[in-house]
């Protein structure tokens, strides 16, 4: 059996697929740094340029989670979900104006996990 | 003594073209105080027409402006400064209010620093100046600074004066006519200042944009009409806006963050002194401002002969940290500044425990009483652990440090390098030689030796990798904010001859 890197919360997902009707092909980009970083970013998909130096972690609710590589390095033993906070975030993701945040929770993945995960 | 928050208005307007001006589409957001969840006032939620308006009062406003003299552009700015001043207590009880720091903190940090910010630059353009070169006997080079026009601003929620304060006075100072836009969780101090100081300035020169990320900060990144775009936050924000700046082919500046280590070498523990006693200050120095700092110390590194010890004493005035009201001032520690930021901190001290850190002190959320029951409070934690796992190299932004050993000069320059990022750093020796080499090597803008959070306006502060790029305070931060002309002058008479 395959397992994933990341997962997405029922609650996560429907304000997901609203935003997807709304801002039509977006992508999510986990984020690092001051503020209202460490958090996923949803962009939409024409105006954030990704290339080699980010990673596909996977897909959830049909959107692509990219992270950069050098940041990678530091969280590839985790397992994330996608999860929402009520809360007035910052930064240029789509979530801010709903009064609700993306929020990364993480799990140390397990053996089994390891072996097996795809990507 | 205690204070308490100042009185708000129903809802405030944009500060355009000199004026406050309601949201063309009519549209506002609750703000919220993060000391007890309540209401403080609605401020617009803007879109790309109000921004387009703001961008076109300063574009307007620019060639007067940038016409001005030095001496009227300084005299204006210590006026700005002396407001500030004049209104310290109630810029402090604001941004307590807002952010949720302590008052201590915002009335002896925050706001004094921001009057010193307008004031630094009101003189360092008096004193500065433009160059002329005889490149031979008869070719003059002139060198003068110009201003670059409009300058975008998009400023973090951590420190909301003294953000706009450094990016404000410098852009203001060098001529140029700015459209600010404060973090969607802090827009009090800034709609404050503007109507301290609508009278002071001409109309256009400073503008201030409510709003969020993708609604207003968009259209005023992605502007062809502004001819800069300054921005401090997260990373890929920090990505998106110069993907937008390199579109219109428009400089920016980058301030993103960092993970700082603050390392104490073992000479620290020679004396049992006052020196010592600094050193234990420096790295609780991890809880200041509730650790919502871009160069937070949030990695420490001890040497491993004094690690048992040192960090007794650490923990021991980490446990004396009073937590409490924010407008108490006995208050060491507030609140977080919002409730996902609250969230995001728990989920690290908890990845921290799976990923088998040691929880030292503190380790979860701060039940504080009352009316504050509702507030954001997070216990000041300490996690030990190594440098690999995700606390000790992500950015939380919350009162949590990541403790680890080094055996020797080699190891600490390694761990404290191994990082994506590089905006500050602290390095606590008594040993002569490590003052100078240990900060050399870490690939950091700002390192502190023997102190640690200090912000003086006179001293360059930005980051290396990760952290972004160009500098903020100290006057190099005006060429930042300017073009420079050159005049090539021959005064020789003669043809080159070629054709």
């Amino acid at each position: 059996m395959d397992y994933k890197r990341v997962d997405i919360t029922p609650e996560a997902e429907k304000l997901l697929q609203e935003l997807k009707q709304q801002h039509g092909e977006v992508i999510f980009h986990q984020s690092g740094g001051c503020c209202d970083g460490s958090s996923p970013m949803l962009l939409p998909k024409e105006d954030f340029y990704i290339d080699d130096n980010d990673i596909l972690l996977g897909e959830v609710g049909g959107v692509n989670f990219y992270m950069s590589h050098d940041q990678f390095e530091y969280w590839k033993h985790t397992h994330l979900t996608v999860d929402i906070v009520k809360g007035r975030g910052g930064s240029f993701s789509l979530d801010i104006p709903t009064g609700y945040r993306f929020l990364i929770k993480s799990r140390m993945l397990n053996d089994e996990e390891n072996k097996n995960l795809n990507p | 003594m205690s204070y308490s928050a100042p009185k708000f208005k129903e809802k405030y307007g944009n500060f355009i073209n000199g004026k406050f001006q309601d949201p063309i589409d009519g549209a506002y957001f609750e703000n919220h105080s993060p000391v007890d969840n309540k209401l403080l006032a609605k401020y617009p939620r803007s879109n790309e027409k109000d921004v387009k308006s703001a961008i076109e009062a300063a574009n307007n406003a620019k060639h007067e402006w940038g016409k001005t003299s030095a001496s009227e552009r300084a005299a204006i700015l210590h006026k700005i400064a002396d407001v500030i001043h004049e209104n310290l207590e109630t810029f402090a009880q604001m941004e307590t209010a807002d952010n949720g720091k302590s008052i201590r903190e915002t009335m002896n940090a925050d706001v004094p620093l921001a009057v010193d910010h307008f004031r630094y630059f009101a003189s360092a353009i008096r004193a500065e100046e433009g160059s002329a070169t005889e490149l031979n006997e008869d070719t003059l080079s002139l060198i003068i600074n110009e201003p670059l026009g409009v300058v975008a601003q998009i400023i973090p929620w951590n420190f909301p004066l003294l953000m706009l304060a450094w990016k404000v006075a410098p852009a203001l100072a060098s001529g140029n006519c700015v459209v600010l836009k404060p973090a969607e969780q802090t827009p009090a101090s800034a709609t404050f200042l503007a109507e301290k100081i609508a009278d002071l300035l001409p109309p256009g020169v400073f503008n201030v944009i409510h709003g969020f990320g993708p609604e207003a900060g968009k259209p005023l990144a992605s502007s062809p009409n502004v001819d800069k775009v300054a921005f401090t936050g997260e990373t890929t924000t920090g990505q998106l806006i110069m993907q937008y700046a390199s579109k219109n082919l428009h400089p920016v500046t980058m301030e993103l963050g960092g993970k700082s280590p603050n390392v104490f070498f073992n000479s620290i523990m020679d004396h049992d002194d006052a020196f010592l006693d600094k050193c234990i200050e420096g790295a609780v120095l991890f809880a200041f401002n509730q650790g919502e700092v871009c160069t937070a110390p949030s990695r420490i590194l001890i040497q491993e002969d004094i690690y048992d010890e040192f960090i007794k004493r650490v923990i021991e005035r980490t446990k004396a940290i009073k937590m409490g009201n924010p407008f108490e001032e006995s208050t060491m520690m507030g609140a977080q500044a919002s409730s996902d930021q609250h969230q995001k901190i728990l989920e690290y001290i908890k990845i921290g425990k799976d990923e088998g850190a040691e929880v030292l002190a503190g380790g979860g959320a701060a039940k504080l009483d009352g009316n504050l029951a509702n507030g954001f409070y997070i216990q000041p934690t300490i996690l030990k652990g190594h440098n690999k796992m995700r606390v000790f190299q992500e950015e939380i932004f919350g009162p949590v440090v990541a403790v680890c050993t080094f055996k020797d000069e080699a190891e600490a320059i390694e761990i404290a390098n191994d990082t994506m990022y590089g905006l500050g750093a602290g390095v606590w020796t008594r040993d002569a030689h490590q003052l100078y080499q240990i900060p050399r090597a870490i690939k950091a803008g700002r390192v502190w030796v023997n102190c640690y959070h200090d912000y003086p306006a006179h001293a360059p502060f930005g980051g290396y990798k990760k952290s972004g790029f160009g500098r903020e305070n100290h006057l190099m931060m005006l060429n930042h904010y300017r073009q420079s002309k050159n005049m090539l002058i021959s005064y020789d008479k003669n043809k080159l001859g070629f054709f």
